[in-house]
């Protein structure tokens, strides 16, 4: 600050000039963050629009953004995707279920009680994520040809559950890590075994964590396509398959396959927005707080 | 807070694994031995078949199941171009796509930092693409988006001289990459977001006191700050998209010609269209053994981007 007195008006000039410069500032940073966000989005909002469209007004050049909506094509899609969603539904929460069943207590031996080698452990379920899982396709098939598991659930579920069983681990391990020393001690000084320092101590706070985990896993797992395509034909085919089969050879489809679309992002979309803030933790399983 | 976690001090004597009795062994082992199973057989098992196969003579089509074939249908691997061509293909494609989606997602993560009206909402838009289904965006893309008849984006870039091109036969390549980075580029800007709020404030104010410029700023102080989260979204954005086999399929069929085959959709055409088992399953090996190359160094830089925390 400088120590020559200054006039009132000389002081306020640069002062408002300053206040101008950072309104104008913002307007441009809000203009372009909107910009930036709608373009971005435009492909989704295309994707809905056109869902609402008859055939007939989905296929036209110039592309028509005013058109009577209906309903028409969502009751098609409605109609016809019962066993699919269906599927999906079964394979999603099965696995997903079946990886907390199996990540919880993994977790609990990697960071709370570890075993020796819990970093080996941790880098060997990660590198099964690298390995990339379409150069085993042709074995799998033959493998659940031989155990009678081709095109059921079952194996949807077993094999989702283990495509996100490493990203649970790490993550959850990562919430179990937050649970204070100090608690885990005076729970023990209390005379608390194994089980209620889990059930007291740890579970209440890592429940928001596993279920944030649960919520990535569900993401995976539904938008899954390539093994449901390779290994299942109609007793368990899911929604990424009923959105294939929403393309026909011949004939008009556009706006048939825009609802399909619609409807089958829709349930992920809506998790992802309300799980927006644990989605990174989530992504970086665990590495990010 | 968001911050990687950091390296914090040994754990308390008492809760140390080292000096534990047998039985406590076993207790502390026992819950883990379920996932580790489970991995194991799930994720190990189809890749020793695998190996199995890769030696053997079989073709689903053809009565008479497997026989030994030795190293034949590695020759065979090494000896269609079409393999070396779709593992280029792959890497190019990978390293494109995370390269720009990481760009990108900078660029965002930069504006999504600043205070403005409806950053919530922005933030909410931009991440959508990441959470849509890939096979649904893939398929929107071919259709209602690149069609050169009805795409709206032929109708945006009719301003602009581009009149009806079929992207999908002449830009093939290009527009596989362009979904590629669209879906990829929210789950990079979220991972540089969390790492610019992590920022300590003071530092940037310290900085503007000195009378240093945005650039010099973020030049010295953001970016070295930002690396450890550009490495690891860099590192998870290749482990994904290294598999892209959806927007292949649905969009391309890996076409026109082979111009847009990736390794995973030529192994799924030797399955599908070759009924090629022994085949595919030696390609399948020689890809496994090139990630594990890779990933070797990958596991390297995830132990140092997550500078493990020590377990309780």
């Amino acid at each position: 600050m400088t120590a020559i007195p200054a006039t009132h008006a000389q002081v306020q000039a640069p002062r408002r000039s300053r206040r101008m410069r950072e309104m104008s500032g913002l307007a441009g940073w809000t203009a372009l963050g909107w910009v930036v966000g709608i373009g971005f989005f435009i492909p989704v909002l295309w994707m809905v629009l056109t869902a609402f469209k008859p055939e007939s007004a989905a296929e036209t050049w110039p592309p028509q953004f005013t058109f009577s909506p209906t309903l028409s094509e969502f009751r098609l899609v409605f109609s016809g995707m019962g066993p699919y969603i269906e599927h999906s539904a079964i394979a999603t929460i099965g696995s997903t279920i079946l990886v907390l069943i199996l990540a919880l207590p993994a977790a609990y031996a990697l960071a709370v009680h570890p075993v020796k080698r819990w970093r080996d452990s941790l880098f060997f379920f990660i590198s099964t994520k690298m390995l990339p899982i379409v150069a085993a396709i042709g074995p799998l098939y033959v493998i659940a040809l031989k155990t009678h598991l081709l095109d059921s659930i079952w194996l949807l579920i077993i094999l989702y559950a283990a495509m996100n069983l490493p990203l649970a681990i790490w993550m959850i391990r990562s919430f179990m890590l937050e649970v204070p020393t100090e608690m885990l001690e005076a729970a023990r000084l209390d005379g608390a075994g194994r089980l209620r320092e889990i059930v007291e101590v740890i579970m209440p706070i890592v429940i928001p964590g596993v279920v944030s985990s649960a919520l990535i896993c569900v993401i995976f797992a539904w938008n899954e396509l390539f093994l449901a395509l390779n290994l299942t034909v109609t007793n368990a085919a899911t929604m990424p398959m009923f959105l294939i089969s929403s393309v026909p050879q011949e004939g008009l489809y556009i706006a048939h396959l825009s609802a399909a679309a619609t409807v089958a992002s829709v349930p992920v979309i809506i998790v992802g927005w309300i799980a927006q803030r644990s989605l990174v933790r989530g992504l970086s399983m665990g590495a990010i707080k | 807070m968001a911050v990687l976690q950091d390296v914090s001090a040994p754990p308390a004597a008492g809760l140390r694994p080292r000096g534990v009795g047998r039985r406590e062994r076993w207790q502390r082992r026992l819950p883990l031995l379920p996932a580790l199973i489970y991995t194991i057989v799930v994720t190990q098992i189809p890749f020793l078949v695998t190996l199995w196969y890769s030696f053997q003579n079989y073709f689903w089509n053809q009565p008479g199941g497997a026989t030994w074939a030795g190293v034949s249908n590695y020759e065979q691997v090494f000896k269609d171009p079409n393999f070396r061509s779709a593992l280029v293909r792959s890497v190019t494609m990978t390293v494109i796509a995370v390269i720009v989606a990481m760009f990108l997602g900078v660029l965002f993560a930069m504006l999504l930092d600043r205070k403005f009206p409806g950053r919530g909402v922005v933030r909410t838009l931009i991440i959508t693409p990441f959470l849509i289904m890939p096979a649904a965006a893939a398929l929107v893309w071919a259709g209602p988006m690149l069609d050169p008849n009805f795409g709206l984006l032929n109708w945006l870039l009719e301003p602009f001289g581009v009149h009806h091109v079929a992207w999908l036969t002449t830009h093939a390549y290009g527009s596989v990459i362009v979904v590629m980075i669209w879906e990829w580029t929210p789950f990079m800007t979220l991972i540089v977001l969390a790492g610019l709020q992590g920022q300590a404030a003071d530092i940037l104010e310290a900085a503007k006191v000195d009378g240093a410029g945005a650039w010099a700023t973020f030049r010295e102080l953001t970016l070295p700050h930002l690396r450890p989260y550009i490495e690891l979204g860099i590192l998870l954005g290749s482990i994904y998209l290294v598999n892209v086999f959806d927007q292949v399929r649905l969009m391309t069929n890996g076409g026109p010609g082979t111009s847009t085959t990736t390794l995973p959709f030529y192994l799924y055409q030797q399955l599908d269209y070759a009924f090629n088992v022994g085949g595919t399953a030696a390609a399948g090996v020689v890809t496994v053994v090139l990630t594990i190359i890779v990933a070797s160094f990958a596991l390297r830089l995830f132990a140092r981007v997550f500078q493990f925390e020590e377990a309780k």
